[in-house]
């Protein structure tokens, strides 16, 4: 099942494109493009460790802003719901406006150092404003701010792994990523629970955890520049993120490196997203409209009522313990087989949580969801990024993954909307099914768009 | 968890800063934030402390006042804070019976005390509590069902019917969005059958509108109202319109009665219902500022509204105090935790005077 799509097309194949501590050596796999060692870019792991602390810092928040809304300020909820949509809106487009600034720039770093700056600065923010108003304006920023940082981030992770172990690098941060997300509500709780309705001590705590995060971010992650030449020999070491540099001192032969680079082949245009690319993005819009959120897969295991409603909020840490245990190995999996096989395959898991979500609120039905759910997002979420990436033409590298993102987050979106309409027309378990059936239906499609060649 | 250090050197040779350098300068920010934090963390334990114990912020009572009262949830810091109160209806100003009930909203009715509560915990959850209300020192436990999300209304009839709504975070269609979730129960056991009266979420009681069914998704219910017997008032909402409802609860149907009417609130001779209904001050987007409640009065025979316009805008069910007066709670703009619950003329061009200082969720025990 060996695919095209499985390697990099813009990639040579000398020594110097390995990237940084990731030094091409001997292996004893004897396929061609499969002989180098597993280690994964200290810039990954940098990346996961900013992401992980950042999710510490924003799931936290979000966990218990409802709760401050309505109990320390005395404001209902139907007035916070007012602004979620807009907020939906412009993260996307922020999404992939910053994904083409980092192309453009050739400074994924900056703009990446921006993304997570303007959320921290709402973590303050949230420390000092008092009334509703000011806590929307605040989640708004917050959104663009996410927006804005994962699109370059992601090009970073792919511009310093190793071509050939490229999703398995997307995973150890994906793994790092959901840790945070998943110690994020709890440690919020654990707060409340010592300090009775202490929000602003979540609000410190999440402001603390942002700001270590941008501090590794500026410290530990190098200034990547996005390797945009043709041919292998014009890599040089300056193009590699060997060298972690502080944003602030950016050393001279960075700049050479750049001022040698042509100024045409610099800037990204909307061709970018032709060719293979603009498949994986049809294929990925396609299998997202198909994709509802986790919230109503619990809802559809509660629906049946044997199970108590207290666990619901609990669910998610099931669904984010089996992603962050299967991120690596999956990505590995897609590695040595085929990226974009593993992406369209690891629905068929998606399709099994949607059974198991119908077949009853039994303990047996819920853990096989949970664990579905986990291989499902271990299968796609990285994948997705690193296909995205590897399929970009040379130097559009976050403009593609910022438009498969974007693709992925507006057809989910459009999906939990249109569901919510099936749910109450036709109930939770037949809505399941159907929808379990129809994604079998539409894979060979998408794995006929984005798979075969 | 540590980043791997890079097989070769180059790293600390090309920059400003030597790794070394840079782990300390990272080992510094984290310090001085956690510590921040933990001053902050210990701070706010403290004050939380100083506003739940000590003196009380309100002169209390020991007993129960004689007669009719008004039951609410006090607010007033030391003592007491956040506990069920009850002030007698003759002085409302006066001392403060306060009981051991923590309760974030409370309503009276009969000889039940619906309680609606936040539980500390990982996670934090809700739970509807319903005490019989013979309450010297609050009355004890009827009856304990876990609520879906955060307690926002509640209501309870003579016969032991218990509404409540709450709003529900992370459930809904879209994940950062929120619905109400709506239900009406009977104090189980206690009146007739084995399994009492369950009607469950109301979302799905068949909701017509001049007639015609509606079956959008987004629809939302909150802000019950007992009329007596199985009829009761509810608001239904559904893209960005509400609705007042009449409903029964044995037909499991809700129908359209006016629009632009949020958490209803039947009048004690029956005859009216009042709400609060939006007021837009001129498309401002940004949020809360567009969302301005102003106080209505319908009369359901006549259907004359009558509304009477407010410089604060209110976000409470209201209560009747009597025929011509409403009560409700307004957080103060100093301090979100405290409130005050203010009377209102049934008049137009009515303005609310302070009846209640530092009290929350009124109810009225005739």
């Amino acid at each position: 099942m060996y695919i095209s799509l499985a390697d990099r097309p813009h990639s040579g194949s000398g020594p110097d494109d390995a990237g940084p501590g990731p030094r091409p050596g001997p292996r004893s796999g004897s396929r061609p493009g499969r002989s180098v060692a597993f280690r994964v870019a200290p810039t990954v792991v940098a990346l996961g460790m900013v992401s992980l602390l950042t999710d510490v810092s924003s799931e936290s928040v979000a966990a218990v802003l409802p709760l401050y809304v309505t109990g320390a300020l005395g404001l209902s909820m139907v007035a916070y719901g007012f602004l979620e949509g807009l907020h939906q809106g412009v993260s996307a487009v922020a999404r992939i406006a910053a994904g083409y600034a980092a192309d453009r720039t050739d400074r994924p770093k900056a703009i990446a150092v921006a993304g997570y700056g303007l959320s921290m600065l709402t973590r303050a923010g949230l420390l000092v404003v008092q009334g509703f108003v000011g806590i929307a304006v605040l989640v708004g920023i917050d959104r663009i701010g996410k927006g804005i940082r994962t699109a370059p981030r992601d090009a970073m992770i792919q511009e310093v792994s190793q071509p050939e172990h490229l999703a398995r690098s997307f995973g150890v941060h994906r793994m790092l990523d959901t840790i945070g997300a998943t110690i994020g509500p709890l440690l919020a709780f654990v707060v409340l629970l010592l300090v009775p309705e202490g929000y602003r001590v979540v609000f410190a705590v999440s402001l603390a955890a942002a700001l270590v995060g941008v501090a590794a971010l500026i410290l530990f992650v190098p200034n990547v520049r996005f390797s945009r030449t043709t041919g292998t020999m014009t890599h040089t070491h300056t193009t590699t993120p060997a060298a972690p540099v502080p944003a602030a001192a950016e050393s001279a032969p960075v700049v050479q490196a750049r001022a040698l680079r042509p100024r045409a082949s610099r800037r990204p245009r909307w061709r970018t997203l032709d060719g293979p690319l603009k498949r994986l993005l049809v294929a990925a819009g396609l299998l997202g409209l198909l994709t509802v959120g986790d919230g109503f897969i619990y809802l559809a295991i509660m629906s049946h009522g044997h199970l108590d409603p207290l666990w619901f909020p609990l669910l998610f840490v099931g669904t984010n313990g089996v992603f962050l245990l299967l991120a690596i190995p999956v990505g590995r999996i897609a590695d040595r087989t085929s990226r974009a096989a593993v992406l369209i395959g690891g629905h068929l898991f998606l399709a099994g949580a949607y059974v198991a979500a119908a077949m009853g609120g039994s303990w047996i039905a819920l853990g096989l969801a949970l664990v579905m759910l986990g291989i499902f997002y271990a299968a796609t979420d990285g994948v997705l990024a690193a296909l995205a990436g590897q399929l970009s033409p040379q130097g559009r590298t976050a403009t593609g993954i910022g438009a498969a993102q974007t693709v992925v987050a507006v057809t989910r979106l459009l999906a939990s909307t249109g569901f919510g309409a099936l749910w109450v027309l036709f109930g939770a378990v037949p809505t399941m099914v159907g929808a379990a059936v129809v994604l079998v239906v539409v894979l060979p499609l998408a794995w006929w768009l984005v798979v075969r060649r | 968890m540590k980043p791997v250090k890079p097989a070769h050197e180059r790293a600390g040779r090309r920059s400003g800063l030597s790794r070394r350098a840079r782990w300390w300068v990272l080992a510094g920010v984290a310090a001085v934030s956690l510590g921040a934090v933990g001053v902050y963390g210990v701070q706010a334990l403290e004050d939380h402390q100083e506003r739940t114990t000590g003196t009380s912020a309100a002169e209390l009572a020991l007993s129960l006042p004689e007669g009719p009262h008004v039951t609410f949830r006090n607010t007033a810091s030391g003592e007491g804070y956040g506990m069920v109160a009850s002030v007698a209806l003759a002085d409302p100003g006066g001392a403060r019976q306060v009981s051991g009930q923590a309760c974030d909203r409370v309503d009276v009715a009969g000889e039940y005390l619906s309680c609606l509560r936040t539980l500390r915990g990982v996670p934090t959850t809700f739970e509807t509590q319903v005490y019989d209300s013979g309450q010297e020192l609050g009355g004890s436990p009827v009856a304990t069902w876990p609520l879906a999300g955060i307690p926002s209304r509640t209501r309870v009839s003579d016969d032991g019917l218990v509404a409540t709504t709450a709003f529900v975070t992370g459930h809904s269609y879209a994940a950062d969005s929120f619905s109400t979730e709506t239900t009406v129960k009977g104090v189980d056991g206690l009146d007739g059958g084995p399994d009492g009266r369950d009607y469950g979420n109301l979302q799905d009681f068949g909701i017509t509108v001049d007639g015609e069914p509606l079956t959008t998704i987004d629809r939302n219910v909150w802000g019950v109202t007992f009329a007596g017997g199985d009829r009761f008032f509810a608001t239904v909402a559904s893209g960005g319109t509400t609705w007042l409802m009449e409903g029964d609860l044995e037909a499991r149907t809700m129908a359209s009665v006016a629009t632009d009417a949020e958490c209803p609130s039947v009048s004690p001779d029956g005859n009216r219902v009042a709400f609060k209904v939006r007021r837009d001050s001129g498309g401002d987007l940004v949020g809360g500022s567009g969302v301005h409640w102003d106080v209505a009065v319908l009369d359901l025979a006549s259907g004359e509204r009558t509304v009477i316009e407010l410089e604060r805008g209110i976000d409470d069910q209201l209560e009747w105090l009597d025929e011509d007066t409403l009560l409700y709670g307004l957080p103060r703009e100093d301090a979100g935790w405290d409130a005050d619950v203010y009377s209102l003329e049934v008049e137009a061009g009515a303005e609310p005077e302070l009846f209640i200082e530092h009290a929350w969720s009124p109810s009225v025990v005739r």
